[in-house]
């Protein structure tokens, strides 16, 4: 990528430059440009809010499309933890895949950023291009052969198996990403510690991951949400209905006997899926955009 | 460091690369068991007899490629593909500058604006299209009693399916792209704006000589990211229309997964696919970038 600063969302999300001379259009110009101005941006913001807040509320209001028609409450949720395995079961196995996948990638990329951004060895260049190439070969292509290999290593249908892959497309991103975070500190820090007895190891463990820490939550974040949202890994290499992700549990749920769908389960299952999303958003905004910013070629 | 003398260098140097492969070891690891081994299988796949169950039966080169191009489906799912890329990346930019543009300054009204604007992003696409679907049905919508009145259905004819599914994406990525070109927006230094301002440009003259010339890296970024996002589709549809009605949705990607694990169950020719999709995919990302680049020079 460029060489220029990555802005952080401060700059992106709050002191956007006031481009335009607000002050300079008379009371009645600002009218005619501000009504439509109004209409269009309280449209658009409906649009867009719209489909989270009609899911959320109609998630506990009575039950489409079931013989069972109750009124307000918790019916559709009772139904989704009632599904097959149970949701606690999916629950359980999206947070594993999630938080192993996370933690791999934050061990690999942590190590390989060190790597990359301080010690030169050979082959160096050729394996951060390699790990960047991981962008241009798309999904797909890599999970049918992938699905042949964890069936040889007996990874077949197995949870970790789905970690180690999404660790694996994650990397361009999360090295990147580590990479200019190590790249950002000023070696004196580190070889400090090492003039006074650190091992490489000791430098990095003490005195650099401290001060990379704002990298390693947006790495986290972003590994977390590609895992807890990914969708076509578990389709393609968990067979076992114990052992399905809750994306993939949810989407059976319309794959129903008889041809009855049960929406208020599924529209249930969307809030469950989408909140611990929201709420990271919310909460690591600033690094969410930071993250966008600087890996913006991932996609 | 100049005054270290080559000795001690070397032994520096070589300390040096054993430290750097240990560290990076991890790295080579996944990189070669998890990317280029399966790169390498699926092109041995794409030119063997490999059944779903029964495994490898062999070379069988080139039938596979030869039944892939042969398939049934195989032009009309390139041909939607291109379509759904072409509509989408079109509405995505030109949303995404659009909204760019009326939230940049920072108010609090657009501060919300631009949150309400990227929330969907934070949805997973499965997520995103679970809840669209709810949203379509003409049992459980909030349009289902206006469907049923005035008879008509999202997803129940291709044209429908098609916009139905565009507008999905369009929700859930326009925040996305509103936020690359924000960012495209404030590397455009004030004082260009200053001096336009002065010789008297009106605000589209400037929209139209400024902004958008020097709005080029982020165009060119986001095209690539929106083609090659939208040639890969296959969540979306796979919920929404599973490639329906009548084969009209099928993507590429959703072809490879049908051939591979649906009816067909034949790996080999799903591999075929895959290869036919990766050099598509590295000849148009190179394309792309060259244009660009040629741009940029002039």
């Amino acid at each position: 990528m460029t060489a220029q600063t990555v802005p952080t969302a401060t700059d992106v999300l709050r002191v956007a430059e006031p481009r335009r001379r607000a002050g300079r259009r008379s009371p009645a110009a600002r009218i005619v440009f501000g009504v439509p101005y109004w209409v269009l941006t309280t449209a658009l913001a409906i649009i867009f809010l719209y489909p989270l807040i009609w899911t959320a509320v109609s998630s506990v209001g009575p039950r489409p499309g079931t013989s069972q028609v109750d009124g307000w409450g918790f019916g559709n949720y009772v139904a989704l933890a009632n599904y097959q395995a149970g949701i606690w079961v999916y629950l359980g196995n999206s947070a594993f895949v999630a938080l192993l996948t996370v933690l791999l990638t934050l061990v690999v990329s942590t190590f390989g950023g060190y790597a990359f951004a301080r010690f030169s060895f050979p082959g160096k260049n050729l394996l951060f291009l390699t790990v960047l190439a991981i962008l241009m070969v798309p999904y797909a292509t890599l999970l049918i052969p992938l699905y042949v290999i964890l069936n040889m290593v007996g990874l077949s249908n197995s949870l970790v198996g789905v970690a180690i892959v999404l660790t694996m497309f994650q990397l361009p991103f999360s090295m990147f990403m580590m990479r200019i975070s190590f790249e950002s500190i000023p070696r004196e820090l580190d070889e400090a510690a090492m003039v006074d007895g650190a091992t490489t190891f000791g430098a990095l463990r003490r005195v650099l991951i401290p001060a990379v820490k704002p990298g390693l939550i947006t790495v986290g974040m972003f590994a977390f949400l590609a895992a807890w949202n990914d969708f076509m890994a578990p389709l393609i290499l968990i067979t076992d209905t114990n052992r399905m992700t809750l994306p993939l549990a949810v989407a059976n749920l319309r794959v129903q006997v008889q041809g009855v769908i049960d929406y208020g389960a599924t529209e249930a299952g969307v809030v469950v899926l989408a909140l611990p999303c929201i709420l990271l958003f919310l909460i690591l905004q600033r690094h969410y955009v930071r993250g966008f910013m600087s890996g913006a070629f991932k996609g | 460091m100049s005054t270290l003398t080559p000795p001690r260098r070397s032994k520096r140097a070589r300390r040096d690369a054993l430290q750097g492969w240990l560290y990076a070891s991890p790295t080579a690891i996944f990189v070669g068991f998890v990317f280029l081994l399966p790169l390498l299988l699926v092109l041995q796949m794409s030119a063997s007899d490999w059944p779903l169950l029964a495994g490898n039966r062999g070379w069988n080169f080139p039938d596979n490629y030869v039944d892939a191009t042969q398939h049934r489906l195989f032009w009309d799912s390139i041909w939607f593909t291109l379509k759904y890329t072409v509509v989408t990346t079109i509405l995505l930019i030109g949303l995404g500058l659009g909204l760019a543009l009326l939230v940049q300054e920072s108010t609090r009204w657009k501060s919300f604006l631009r949150t309400a604007f990227l929330v969907p992003s934070a949805l997973g696409l499965a997520s995103a299209s679970l809840l669209f679907y709810v949203l379509y049905s003409p049992y459980a919508g909030p349009f289902a009693d206006l469907m049923q009145a005035w008879g008509f259905t999202f997803l129940g004819t291709p044209e429908g399916a098609l916009w139905s599914t565009v507008f999905l994406i369009v929700w859930r990525y326009a925040g996305f792209y509103m936020l690359l070109m924000l960012v495209g927006l404030q590397s455009i230094p004030d004082e260009v704006y200053e001096a336009a301002r002065i010789d008297g440009a009106s605000t589209w003259q400037t929209f139209r000589t400024i902004t958008v010339p020097l709005l080029r890296p982020t165009f060119a970024l986001t095209i690539v990211l929106c083609v090659t996002g939208s040639l890969l589709a296959f969540e979306q549809f796979y919920i929404l229309t599973k490639g329906g009605p009548d084969n009209s949705t099928m993507t590429i990607v959703q072809l490879i997964y049908n051939v591979a694990f649906q009816g067909q169950n034949d790996l080999g020719i799903a591999a075929a696919l895959s290869v036919i999709v990766l050099l598509a995919l590295v000849v148009i990302n190179v394309f792309q970038l060259r244009a660009f680049r040629r741009t940029d020079e002039n």
